[in-house]
């Protein structure tokens, strides 16, 4: 089951229809999928597309341009480690050689059962606080060889991790990728601002000269 | 500045120190362009919006804050403006953009097939560096995949200029390719097993400025600076595109658009870009034929002279009948109309096959031109059939009138079109009549104050005529004016020059032009002929023994297959073709007749505009022009029609025809765009043509509720001889199947996907079923001329609707 399930489909919907054009809702709705499914799969594209009007086509264009986009499937951590150069200075290679040891496996690929994906990256914007990493998009700073293996001894285990990752919710959970917020945003129908129609705006000066 | 100065219209520019004038709007490269001044580019195409991708157009601009290099294609004029496009900066930048371009290109230009007309071969020999300092390894990708049957794209060759993507986006409607990936890694594809299946997918391998983008159908054939050309026009169907025919030892090899400000700006549809590749089909007639056997020209043509003086014996001239003309030139036309009309003496002559609408109806009303219909803000109603799947390249324009340049589309039909998406009112109903009643509901719809412009053709060949022209009449007493929207190649022309019951060349009735046309012919019919449907009833009741069939095959494309099989039996037919077609089969005289390419002449588009047609290869065999087995054909019944050439033969229908009063050969060939026919005659002694059309009421048929009105829908791929002749199209038409609407099914009792036969009075096709949000409730829609699947054997010209009944195959 890819294409997203009824109860996503509900979802969509709503998301949808805060946007003025259908096809803005893409890049949340690219989430959704990745969320029900773990990575983004060609079925779930394709009913996008239907959901918003577009081919498949332009759905691809658009989740091809993100990374944080898989269309294979990932593990159920994924782990990325910046090598920058202000990480590069502070341990960031050793830090990845390291992962890729632990994990017995090289940047990019996922461990065999399934749980951990290691990624080389550039630039997380966190560069005051090098080495770092992050597990699921959820920020470990200042971390070293030891740090790691608890993250990942945890993780394994099935605890959260006990050094909490920053910027997370109370618990400091870390969700299963894919998953970005534990909430998920709901405004009423009756608290909705409502869309204006991008097509009766007046359009900007510079759109018209050209026109 | 004092209130009193009159406003300047223009913008004064300085381009390397010369002043110029450019157009308020207008983009740096387009003012230097027609001052002169050339600037390279890759992405910038003056039919679609610019995206400053490619930044070779990089020239220095000095707007008031001194000069800054700025891309030329994305910046439009200002007063006092400075440009720059020679400076050692410009220079600089354009040879480190092209350095850039060429860091991952392949260099493969001895296997390429753009070698020789390349831009980015042209770029950088004038513009570029003469070395490398690239030494990494390039980024490699899997050497040509096909993106659909026809194109075939190298991704390592493509410059990412967003030209083809566009395109697809912008012009075609149809997105279906796209950039994917990002950065370094960023390429042109599809999504996974969905074929860019565009009809116009052939204008992106013109318009791709490397040899990213190659067609199956001319790939690895020829060099350019082997290729000799001829600009010429497409008579695949009446649209009338501008093209070059490339050809290279007497072989045709390849099509490309050319940009006609009137009518198809440097766009082709796939169909007619493509359908060429018939010319040099093995299949072609190459030699007369007489009783199926291989004959001399003079014995054929003796034979079918024989025939003729037989049925003027024995039956008189309404014994003989032609039908067809509309594949023919201005040219053969006119010359198979004096044949018919002033030398045979029938009437009995009618270029269109029951799918199209009276003559006496298309000159009637006030005429439009495809720039007119797509005005700015102004209204189309489409009436006829789907213009995306017979008329390409007005589709295109249509669209583009709608989606660019805030035009309104009113749709009424029989279903939903290819324009339905784009329509801000579809009005759909039955064929019987509805759409008379829908016609007077879109009236109350039409924007106040607003040119309105209808496209007038044949909704289904299930509709009666009648019905279009009662609901024409609606639009008109409004005020509104008409494009044509018949679809056969020349059928304007076949027309104009008198290719039909009751007309003579011009636009004029027999009796309007009685005078005229006796002087100068000897003689013209006494009354009106019969339409094809009525020549085909006469020859199968054995009353009209001898039938001239000018490239029609009744036998696929009228609108009676068993009525037209029987007429073929039965009739001596004589067959004028470039294909043993179905029809064709059944003549006892052959005589092969030069093609596309093959004939120089001029044809007439739906605007009623004459261009161009170029002869590029010879014809087969013996073959030769239509006109000249006309006047072959006039010499052995004894009579002359006095020409011999092909400018003869104009110069006889400009000084004679009223509408074409004052189009002499050097008006054509000093008009870049073609010219309109529009002369209304009525002085100088030509007759006048017909400015009016009589008051009709069709019948109403009601929907019965025991069965399924059809609706026969065409499709841009079908069983059209050069379609299916050509080496590329044939397996791109669509399966045939039963469309219904979705709440039909319950009450029917049957399955989507079923087998279902549909029974008429005529006879019954099985075609499996399908449910279509887009069908009219109580109808059943199927394609036309599908070959294995001919749904003519359902149809009958004499009944105004076709009520069939359905029955679940078990
Ligand atoms: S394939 Fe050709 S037209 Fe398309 S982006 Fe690449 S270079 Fe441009
Ligand atoms: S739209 Fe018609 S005239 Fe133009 S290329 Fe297609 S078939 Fe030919
Ligand atoms: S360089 Fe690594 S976070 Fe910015
Ligand atoms: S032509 Fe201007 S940026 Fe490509």
């Amino acid at each position: 089951m890819s294409r997203l399930t009824p109860e996503n489909e509900a979802i969509a919907r709503e998301i949808i229809s805060r946007y003025p054009k259908p096809k803005s809702a893409l890049i949340p709705l690219l989430h959704l999928s990745q969320e029900q499914n773990g990575h983004v799969t060609d079925e779930a594209m394709v009913h996008l597309a239907e959901l918003v009007d577009v081919t498949p086509a332009e759905v691809i264009g658009t989740c091809t341009f993100y990374e944080m986009f898989k269309r294979e499937p990932v593990g159920r951590y994924v782990v990325n480690i910046c090598t920058n150069i202000a990480f590069q200075l502070l341990g960031a290679e050793e830090l990845l050689h390291h992962a890729e040891h632990r994990l017995g496996i090289k940047a990019g690929n996922t461990t065999p059962d399934g749980l951990f994906t290691i990624e080389d990256v550039e630039c997380v914007a966190a560069c005051t606080e090098a080495p770092c990493l992050t597990v699921n998009y959820r920020y470990f700073y200042k971390v070293d060889g030891e740090d790691f293996d608890a993250i990942v001894e945890d993780l394994r285990n099935g605890r959260q991790p006990t050094r909490k990752a920053a910027e997370t919710g109370p618990d400091g959970a870390i969700p299963s990728h894919g998953t970005l917020a534990l909430e998920r945003q709901h405004i009423p129908a009756d608290r909705a601002a409502g869309n204006a129609d991008p097509d009766s705006a007046p359009a900007p000066v510079w759109l018209e000269q050209q026109a | 500045m004092s209130d009193t100065a009159p406003a300047k219209s223009t913008v004064s520019v300085e381009i390397n120190g010369h002043t110029i004038e450019a157009n308020p709007g207008e983009l740096v490269i387009d003012a230097a362009e027609r001052n002169g001044v050339h600037i390279p580019r890759f992405c910038y195409h003056n039919r679609m919006r610019p995206v400053g991708m490619c930044r070779m157009c990089l020239v220095e601009i000095d707007q008031g804050r001194g000069p800054a290099l700025s891309p030329s294609c994305m910046i439009p004029v200002t007063e006092g403006m400075k440009v720059d496009t020679e400076s050692e900066r410009t220079r600089k930048a354009q040879d480190g953009v092209l350095e850039f371009l060429l860091i991952n290109h392949p260099l493969d230009c001895p296997v390429c097939d753009k070698g020789g007309e390349c831009p980015l071969q042209d770029n950088t020999v004038a513009y570029g560096p003469g070395e490398s300092r690239f030494v990494e390894e390039k980024r490699h990708y899997e050497k040509p995949i096909p993106i659909s049957d026809l194109v075939f794209l190298d991704r390592e060759r493509c410059i990412l200029c967003d030209r083809c993507t566009r395109f697809a986006k912008e012009v075609a409607g149809d997105p279906l390719i796209h950039f994917q990936g990002r950065g370094s890694r960023t390429e042109v594809n599809t999504f996974p097993d969905e074929p860019f299946s565009s009809y116009f997918s052939g204008n992106t391998v013109q318009i791709c400025p490397v040899g990213a983008l190659t067609s199956s159908s001319y790939r690895f054939k020829a060099r350019p600076w082997d290729l000799t050309e001829v600009e010429s026009t497409c008579t695949t169907c009446s649209v009338g595109c501008s093209v070059t025919l490339q050809s290279s030892r007497n072989r045709l090899l390849r099509t490309m658009g050319v940009d006609n400000d009137a009518t198809n700006w440097g766009w082709l549809c796939d169909r007619g870009r493509f359908d060429i590749e018939a010319v040099e089909s093995d299949n072609r007639l190459a030699e007369p034929l007489v009783d199926g056997a291989p004959a001399r020209w003079s014995d054929a043509l003796r034979k079918a002279a024989a025939a003729i003086s037989g049925a003027l014996r024995d039956v008189g001239p309404s014994g003989i009948g032609v039908i067809g003309g509309a594949r023919l030139t201005n040219e053969s036309a006119y010359a198979w109309a004096k044949l018919a009309k002033g030398v045979i003496g029938t009437d009995n002559v009618d270029a269109q096959l029951g799918d199209g609408l009276p003559g006496e109806l298309l000159f009637g009303l006030p005429r439009a031109t495809i720039a007119e219909a797509c005005a700015p803000k102004g209204t189309i109603v489409l009436l006829g059939s789907d213009p995306k799947e017979t008329l390409g390249v007005l589709y295109l324009r249509l669209r583009h009138a709608v989606v660019e340049d805030k035009a309104t589309l009113i749709e009424l039909g029989h279903g939903a079109s290819g324009l339905t998406r784009y329509a801000r009112h579809a009005l759909h109903g039955e064929p019987g009549g509805a759409l008379v009643e829908l016609a007077h509901q879109a009236v109350a719809l039409l924007p106040e104050g607003q040119p309105v412009t209808v496209v007038l053709g044949r909704t289904s060949p299930t509709e009666d005529p009648a019905v279009l022209a009662e609901a024409a009449q609606v639009f008109a007493a409004y005020g509104a004016r008409f494009l044509s929207g018949l679809t056969r190649g020349n059928v304007h022309g076949a027309l104009d020059l008198g290719l039909a019951p009751g007309l003579l060349p011009g636009r004029v009735t027999l009796d309007a032009g009685r005078s005229t046309f006796t002087d100068a012919w000897g003689s013209v019919p006494a009354g009106r002929g019969k339409s094809t449907a009525a020549m085909l009833a006469a020859a199968a009741d054995g009353s009209l023994p001898v039938l001239i069939l000018l490239g029609a095959d009744p036998i696929n494309d009228s609108a009676d297959r068993a009525l037209a099989e029987r007429a073929l039996q039965r009739a001596t037919v004589i067959a004028v073709d470039t294909f043993p077609t179905d029809s064709v089969a059944h003549a006892s005289v052959v005589l092969p007749a030069a093609g596309y390419a093959e004939t120089d002449g001029t044809t007439t588009n739906l605007e009623g505009r004459i261009l161009p047609l170029r002869q590029a290869v010879t014809p087969p065999g013996t073959a030769r022009a239509d006109w000249a087995i006309a006047v072959e054909l006039a010499t052995r019944l004894e009579a002359d029609l006095g020409f011999d050439a092909v400018e003869q033969i104009w110069a006889e229908i400009a000084s004679l025809s009223a509408a074409h009063e004052g189009i002499t050969a050097a008006a054509l060939a000093s008009a870049r765009d073609g010219v309109i026919a529009a002369g209304s005659g009525g002085s100088g002694g030509r007759p006048a043509t017909i400015d009016s059309v009589p008051a009709v009421t069709a019948k109403r048929v009601p929907l019965d509720p025991t069965k399924l009105r059809l609706v026969v829908r065409r499709t841009m791929y079908d069983g059209a001889t050069l379609t299916q002749q050509s080496r590329s199209l044939p397996s791109l038409y669509n399966d045939n199947e039963v469309r219904l609407h979705p709440l039909d099914f319950e009450k029917l009792g049957v399955d989507e996907g079923a087998d279902v036969t549909l029974v008429a009075a005529e006879g019954q096709l099985t075609l499996p079923v399908v449910s279509d949000r887009g069908v009219v409730r109580g109808t059943a829609v199927v394609l036309a001329n599908v070959p294995d699947a001919p749904v003519n054997i359902l149809l009958s010209p004499t009944s105004p609707v076709i009520d069939v009944r359905l029955e679940v195959v078990r």
